[in-house]
């Protein structure tokens, strides 16, 4: 188990000065408020963290993220998306980029914008006009076919996240089978193996954020 | 009526990213309300929202679209404004304009979160001074400011902005409830289609009224409509912004 | 100047004989004396507006019935600098069909520290009418005013013909409400008015106004833009009704900011947005 590191995935380094953004998108509860708790807890103590969330029916997975206190209240921004969580995130990201300025103008600087999609199907991709990076969740006992089908989320993602492997023997999934194919149909970008039940803290997925934090950092230091 | 600018079309299109498809126009809380169940019962609210929100947006859609093309291309000096004897009170005093003919706290948010949305989009999409002026001086103007402006960015008359905004305020609630409702898509086009002609009546006389000062402009109010959105916002089920 | 009044062909009010066309012009003033009290310094009435001073303020005594078609009846009021005024009416207005359209223009100018609280009884428009109002209101900065209109939708079991009221008010030169209700087409009911029977609203302008809106039954309380503002809106199956919920929607609006709001608001959707619609068609227990 264990993130690969070794691809450089597609950089879209942040404008200078602005925080850069990463997209958590996938299936109805596959773990994306999980993990975003995650990231929240692992990397809230180093960087400057906030949280726009895009929840299809109420400001449900804000309140969850709220009660978790995995950060301050007005740190979270909830969207609603007229029944279309993808919309939100790809087609038409107005809601999702006010809620980012917002969030922005309120804090000062910020290093790092979370934006969760509302849960959704497997051809959901965020806009690169929204994210600058994305993860794409899914859930290991939700069928280990799912990676080798393919799908914009799981083919392009810039980490592939298979979450509850722990279930995956009780489904009959196999999380190797998985792993795999993802790494095929991926063209060798990163996939990560987590049970976020098991260790809810998802060291592989924040020591990758915590990279892509680094070069993003790198980059607009670099810039001329 | 003068030929319709293609770009024109683009801000018309569903699909314009301006972050439309979140607002349901008031539809969602009145299918909560159990108030709009089936295609009669949307006909009968997309005719009152056109009537009356639908009238004032596009009222002020037409002056803005008048307003922004007065804007000479170079010139330092904004024009004078509504032609009244109030004189010169740019484009705050149109935005004021609309603040006083939305009396719900909710909709005004409502209208500024998407007049913000469509001033992004249209400004990626057009430059034009009279848009650049717009936003500049108000953060996040009114939807039907911004929809006018647009209009004259893409070349537009003031009576095709108001004809956008008529065709924006029944299509946005419609498409809410094919969404909401499971209605069959094609039936909610028919009423759409049936509608066409208000919405003409009602872009003419936006664009009769726009002519004259900004304070005599259309101000029909929807009392129901006032209600639902501000039910809307205190509800815990909310697919919609509004 | 009195009343114009024209001959205008054989059809009568109520069947009568005798048709009139009206332009009354009638006009009250109220000024501070220097003894700091509000005296009434002009009263004008002209044919159907009659004024009377009474000891609350001001009423209108309706020398005839309400306004027939191709009526033209203006009213003026000037509050000046820290005088108070209220104007009532002795009975619902009754709007009926005549030759053409009713039109009643009321302008009011409510000058610095003044008050004009302005609260007549109910418009009633009958089956036919074809009537339009116009207020037209200029506060001065520190103004303050209550501003009421109740509109009764038909007489018993009728239902009304087209009327149209517009309220334009500005602080200043800045608009703080334009608020137009068209009644009379017979569309878009659910959007509009639901299957109410009466519909109304009071305009506050004062300082310390809730700035949380607020909705129930029938009834919304509406902070708007302007800091001193707040709209109270309602429907109601009756006119009884909408004035009890006119008068709950005040108490609302002047709960300080910061107070806590009543318990009992709906917490859901569906509770919500079903009892703001309700509110048209089924009597409630507010008083």
């Amino acid at each position: 188990m264990g993130a690969h590191h070794d691809h450089d995935p597609h950089e879209a380094a942040p404008p200078a000065g602005r925080a850069l953004r990463l997209g958590i998108g996938g299936p109805v509860g596959s773990g994306k408020t999980a993990l975003t708790a995650a990231l929240c807890r692992a990397l809230r103590d180093e960087y400057a963290l906030a949280v726009v969330t895009n929840d299809i029916y109420t400001t449900e997975d804000a309140d969850f993220l709220r009660r978790a206190a995995v950060l301050p209240d007005d740190r979270i921004t909830a969207v609603r998306t007229g029944c279309c969580p993808h919309t939100a995130i790809r087609d038409d990201i107005s809601a999702n980029l006010d809620a980012v300025e917002d969030l922005q103008a309120r804090h000062g600087r910020l290093d790092l914008v979370l934006v969760e999609s509302g849960g959704d199907n497997l051809t959901a991709l965020f806009s690169r006009g929204l994210a600058d990076l994305q993860i794409f969740v899914l859930d290991a006992a939700g069928g280990d076919d799912v990676p080798r089908k393919g799908g914009p989320g799981v083919a392009q993602a810039d980490l592939l996240v298979i979450n509850k492997t722990d279930l995956a023997p009780l489904a009959g999934s196999d999380v190797a089978r998985m792993e795999r194919d993802a790494l095929r149909v991926r063209g060798g970008k990163p996939v990560a193996l987590t049970s976020l039940r098991e260790r809810p803290d998802a060291p592989e997925v924040a020591a990758w954020v915590r990279g892509a934090l680094r070069r993003a950092r790198g980059a607009a230091a670099a810039a001329p | 009526m003068a030929e319709i600018p293609a770009a024109l079309l683009l801000l018309a299109d569903a699909r314009l990213p301006a972050g439309g498809h979140a607002h349901s126009g008031g539809l969602e809380p009145a299918v909560a309300a159990h108030a709009v169940t089936d295609l009669a019962d949307l006909r009968d609210f997309l005719h009152g929202r056109l009537a009356t929100t639908g009238l004032t947006g596009a009222a002020l859609a037409a002056a803005a679209c008048a307003y922004a093309a007065a804007y000479a291309p170079d010139a330092d000096i904004p024009p004078s404004g509504d032609g009244s004897a109030g004189g010169r009170r740019g484009w705050r005093g149109l935005d004021a304009e609309a603040d006083a003919r939305t009396p719900s706290p909710a909709q005004r948010r409502a209208s500024r979160a998407q007049g913000r949305s469509l001033a992004r989009a249209a400004r990626a999409t057009w430059s034009h001074p009279g848009l650049d002026a717009l936003a500049a001086e108000v953060r996040a103007p009114h939807h039907p400011l911004v929809l006018g402006a647009a209009a004259a960015a893409a070349g537009g008359t003031p009576r095709q902005a108001a004809a956008v905004a008529a065709y924006g305020a029944a299509a946005g609630p419609a498409s809410a409830a094919v969404r909401l409702l499971g209605l069959d898509p094609l039936d909610v086009h028919r009423v759409l289609a049936d509608l066409a002609a208000r919405m003409d009546e009602v872009a003419d006389e936006a664009a009769a009224a726009a002519a004259g000062g900004w304070d005599a402009l259309p101000a029909p109010s929807a009392p129901l409509l006032d209600l639902l959105a501000e039910a809307h916002v205190r509800a815990g089920l909310r697919l919609f912004e509004s | 100047m009195g009343a114009r009044r024209a001959a205008a062909g054989a059809r009568g009010r109520g069947g009568g004989a005798v048709t009139r066309r009206c332009a009354a012009r009638a006009a009250v003033a109220a000024e501070r004396d220097a003894h700091g009290r509000t005296r009434c310094t002009r009263l004008r009435s002209d044919g159907p507006l009659a004024l009377r001073e009474t000891a609350e303020g001001v009423h209108l005594v309706g020398a005839a019935a309400g306004p027939l078609g191709g009526d033209v009846l203006e009213l003026d009021v000037a509050v000046g600098p820290g005088a108070r005024l209220a104007v009532r009416s002795a009975a619902a207005a009754l709007v009926l069909p005549g030759d053409g359209t009713s039109r009643l223009t009321v302008r009011a100018r409510v000058g610095p520290g003044a008050r004009l609280d302005f609260a007549p009884e109910p418009t009633v428009a009958a089956a036919g009418c074809d009537h339009r109002s116009a207020a037209e209101i200029a506060l001065a900065e520190d103004a303050t005013l209550r501003w009421r209109e109740e509109i009764v939708l038909g007489r018993h079991g009728e239902r009304p013909g087209r009327l149209r009221g517009r309220l334009d008010v500005a602080i200043g030169r800045t608009p703080l409400l334009r608020h137009e209700l068209r009644v009379g087409d017979g569309h878009g009911a659910r959007a509009v008015l639901g299957d109410a029977g009466a519909a109304g609203s009071v305009l506050l302008v004062r300082p310390g106004l809730a700035r949380e809106a607020h909705v129930e039954d029938g009834l919304a309380v509406l902070p708007l833009a302007h800091p001193s503002g707040v709209l109270i809106t309602a429907v109601a199956p009756d006119a009884a009704l909408l004035r009890r919920r006119l008068a709950r929607g005040e108490r609302v609006a002047a709960r300080a900011r910061g107070e806590t709001a009543p318990r009992g608001l709906p917490a859901d959707q569906e509770t919500a947005s079903a009892a703001a619609f309700r509110g048209a068609e089924t009597p409630d227990s507010c008083s």
